[in-house]
């Protein structure tokens, strides 16, 4: 296992791999230039892993495509220098640059399963850079790409090869993929976001898998991620940037132990938001064996029971697949359940969306997880907002604007927002219309599908603590779908933990978070990153004794 | 809350849509500014042949296959109608019975594809297989063997082209749609307990509009130039109605002699197409937002 302390000075002695000097890039929008980097120096030297971090929009995955002399369709590098192993792949022709991508620089991108063809197995696709390159002929290249597989720990390394793309899990094709990347024993690796798709117990066996082989062949890495706990596991040293200007660059042991920079720190506080839980026995929606499945052949939701109090937060944990969400289609009626009843205010809800009555429907409401689709793009605030105003309470025109009007306070957004279309609007005003068209319904339970988890860490607090005020304001209780257990930590009463379907846990959020664990919440609690770098490395052992 | 009065509307700074639309055209390019003023032409001339065309429709004003002269600029055509004034009679009457068939081509195909597309189910599934099968058959070699059967009138001809169009509106307008049911605002709106008509209307229609819109001016090429070519091989607009298809036919022997009269009904059909396609060009590369290459 690593240790930084004794690694870190031997390292900075070798020789310099990347050097980038006053990078400026440059991304054309709206018939005009504008600045995505403005002037950035990067130094990497062999065997070193530096970790890009940021929130969207501070150019990270620019930088990191820059190392590798590439920029996106429609961006330029308008200043500067990229040096690599001596070659300036700045001014490199195409075909220099074809040369070095694949077999001294390669690339693993954040979705996997978009960067494999799904028409080819897996091997075929691992092993052509390597033999496309001339570095080793087709059997080499094979029997290459298994001990490969055999290091990332996927499991039957001699015969996963053979299968498809879509035959393979998540977490096993970003493995695959760093297998394909690793093919050529590359110089660098440049890993953009690789495991921000994963669900967290994933995510711990391909940061493991990743760290190792980098390390037992000292490829240097820039490891690009927006999850501090993360960057903290995998890179010698963090390099923070926002809106394209470095903030700050340290040894990633002295930068999360003192940061020095105000954005820095308030990117550490994110995590420290916490609310006191607080019983209640009025329940709001009873869920009782409740079985669901889609087109009837497996069942998604197997004798699912759950209690959600009135005026509380209950967060459902668990990973993709789990049933999560099907639960909240369940209870919506856009999914009838096969089996089972939900009981909400002391009535049952019809099976079926179309039997419900209107007064049941505004009662529900929910908020989904990417504004992008939920919000019409031809509809303005005004619709958006108005029309359930209009639907379930009745009332019209300036009676309709004052309502508006209000709900924009509600949600902290001035009332020249009304006029405004979607795509006026960033992504936190975005989910913040979205959750004032949930309140317009004057609701009493909101379904929250894993609302925050497509918005940058500040936003996320920001929207976490808007969705508190609203709840005191107002009584609401939210049904918080979601699977990062910081956010279950910051708003949630009580915590139902779902795995394969089946409700594993129920209770409040002192007893769920604290031992002793059923062995599914055990795991899933444990393999949540820490911002301590020797989480993964201690993780990873205690997982061996056992 | 206080409930003091707040009017909202003054608060409405955004551009109106006529402002919108002409910052718009300001913008478009040279080539798109062409096929506008073309077609503006087309159906100006379309609007009020009556007042601009010298003589009547099928008014025979001379001798036949007069060259051109002051009196008739086009000259004559073989019974001595002149033929500038049956070129203006002409563009109405072709490009009316050409929008005439898009349009129901694109209420029976769009509304069938929409429909479709948001209840899903066999509708959906028979509806496809329907129109895979039509559309396999090449459109002008069916439309001669209906026209052939069903007897040559206007309204057949329309409504033949129209159903045979409608196939295509249909793939596209149910894909389009497709895209936009799935998205999380329409389920939004179905958990809100809306009817269908208003998720058709209010949700999905203005989303797929641009696509639909473009597809109207190309559907409306093919549609004039498939009109032009039955009614050239003498099944589509009969005489003595004003057609630029069976001018060409009727004319077209002049050709041999040098003389220009078959060119004239044909560039009008050429000069409209190009127009058109200009047009839908600009407009599609405008809503898909394309960007130039640079």
């Amino acid at each position: 296992m690593r240790n930084d302390a004794e690694k870190v000075p031997a390292r900075v002695k070798g020789t310099t791999l990347v050097d980038i000097k006053g990078l400026k890039i440059e991304g054309y929008s709206d018939d005009k230039w504008h600045p995505i980097i403005k002037g950035l120096d990067l130094k990497l030297n062999r065997g070193e892993v530096i970790g890009l971090i940021g929130e969207s929009g501070a150019g990270k995955s620019t930088l990191g495509l820059a190392a590798m002399g590439y920029t996106k369709p429609g961006c330029r590098i308008s200043a500067g220098s990229v040096t690599f192993d001596g070659i300036d792949l700045v001014n490199a022709s195409q075909q220099e640059l074809r040369k070095l991508w694949g077999s001294h620089i390669s690339y693993v991108a954040q979705s996997a399963s978009a960067s494999f063809n799904p028409a080819h197995k897996l091997m075929e696709q691992v092993v052509e850079s390597a033999t496309n390159h001339g570095v080793m002929d087709r059997a080499a290249a094979e029997a290459d790409a298994k001990d490969l597989f055999k290091r990332l720990q996927l499991p039957n390394p001699d015969t996963i090869g053979g299968r498809f793309p879509h035959q393979v899990s998540g977490g096993q094709l970003q493995r695959a993929m760093t297998a394909m990347a690793m093919s050529c024993r590359p110089d660098l690796i440049i890993f953009d976001e690789p495991t921000t798709a994963l669900d967290v117990t994933t995510q711990v066996e391909v940061l493991a898998a990743m760290r190792r082989i980098v390390e037992e062949f000292d490829t240097a890495a820039i490891y690009i991620t927006h999850d501090l706990a993360v960057v903290a596991q995998m890179a010698h040293r963090i390099m923070v940037l926002r809106y394209g200007n470095l903030v700050e660059e340290s040894a990633t042991r002295s930068m999360l132990k003192q940061p020095t920079q105000d954005y820095t720190k308030t990117l550490w506080s994110v995590r420290k938001l916490g609310k006191q839980e607080s019983p209640n026995d009025d329940i709001v929606l009873r869920i009782d064996n409740v079985d669901a499945s889609y087109s009837g052949i497996a069942k998604v939701l197997d004798n699912v029971t759950v209690r959600v109090p009135r005026g509380r937060t209950v967060a459902v944990v668990g990973e993709s697949g789990s049933g999560k969400s099907t639960l909240a289609r369940a209870i919506t009626g856009l999914l009838p359940p096969s089996k089972g009843r939900i009981n909400f205010n002391g009535k049952d809800l019809p099976a079926r969306l179309q039997d419900r009555d209107r007064d049941t429907l505004r009662r529900i409401q929910m908020i989904y997880q990417s504004a992008d689709t939920a919000l019409n793009p031809r509809q303005t605030v005004r619709d958006i907002i108005g029309r359930p105003v209009e639907f379930y309470l009745g009332v019209r025109g300036a009676e309709t604007d004052r309502r508006i009007v209000q709900l924009l306070e509600a949600i902290e957004l001035t009332e020249d927002f009304i006029d405004r279309y979607p795509g006026e609007m960033s992504g936190g005003q975005k989910q913040r219309i979205s959750i004032a068209r949930a309140l317009a319904a004057d609701p009493e339970l909101i379904i929250c599908d894993e609302v925050t988890s497509a918005l940058d860490q500040i936003v996320q607090e920001e929207i976490l603590k808007l969705l508190m005020k609203l709840q005191k304001e107002k009584n609401l209780t939210y049904l918080f779908i979601t699977h990062d257990i910081a956010t279950v930590r910051a708003i949630s009463d009580e915590i139902v933990v779902m795995y394969k379907g089946q409700v594993v846990q129920q209770g409040l959020k002192s007893q769920v978070l604290n031992p002793p664990y059923p062995p599914y919440t055990e795991l899933l609690l444990s393999s949540v990153p820490e911002m301590d770098p020797d989480w993964l490395t201690n993780l990873l052992k205690k997982r061996e004794a056992v | 809350m206080t409930s003091e009065p707040v009017n909202i509307r003054s608060i409405r700074s955004r551009r109106t849509v006529s402002q919108n639309i002409w910052r718009t055209l300001k913008s478009a390019p040279p080539t798109a500014i062409f096929g506008m003023v073309v077609i503006a032409f087309y159906v100006f001339c379309a609007a009020f042949a009556n007042w601009i065309a010298p003589y009547g429709e099928a008014e025979i004003v001379g001798k036949a296959y007069q060259t051109s002269s002051t009196e008739h600029w086009f000259g004559t055509d073989q019974i001595g109608r002149d033929t500038l004034s049956r070129v203006i009679y002409g563009a109405r009457n072709t490009i009316g019975i050409a929008l005439l068939t898009v349009f129901i081509s694109f209420c029976i195909g769009g509304v069938l594809g929409i429909y479709a597309s948001v209840t899903r189910g066999w509708l959906d599934i028979i509806l496809s297989r329907v129109v895979d099968i039509l559309m396999s058959i090449p459109v002008l070699i069916f439309a001669l063997m209906l026209l052939a059967m069903a007897g040559k009138s206007v309204w057949n001809l329309i409504f033949i082209l129209a159903v045979l169009d409608a196939t295509r509106v249909f793939r596209l307008a149910r894909n389009t749609s497709l895209s936009v049911a799935v998205q999380d605002f329409v389920e939004a709106a179905r958990l809100r307990g809306e009817k269908l008509p208003w998720i058709v209307l209010r949700e999905i229609v203005p989303n797929i509009l641009p696509p639909l819109i473009a597809e109207f001016g190309l559907r409306f090429c093919f549609v004039f130039l498939t009109i032009s070519a039955l009614s050239f091989l003498g099944v589509g607009i009969q005489p003595p109605t004003a057609d630029w298809g069976s001018m060409v036919a009727e004319s077209k022997t002049l050709i041999t002699f040098g003389r220009p009269q078959p060119l004239i009904p044909a560039a009008a059909i050429a000069l409209l197409t190009v127009a058109g396609n200009f047009v839908v060009d600009w407009f599609l590369h405008k809503t898909s937002g394309l960007r130039d290459e640079k």
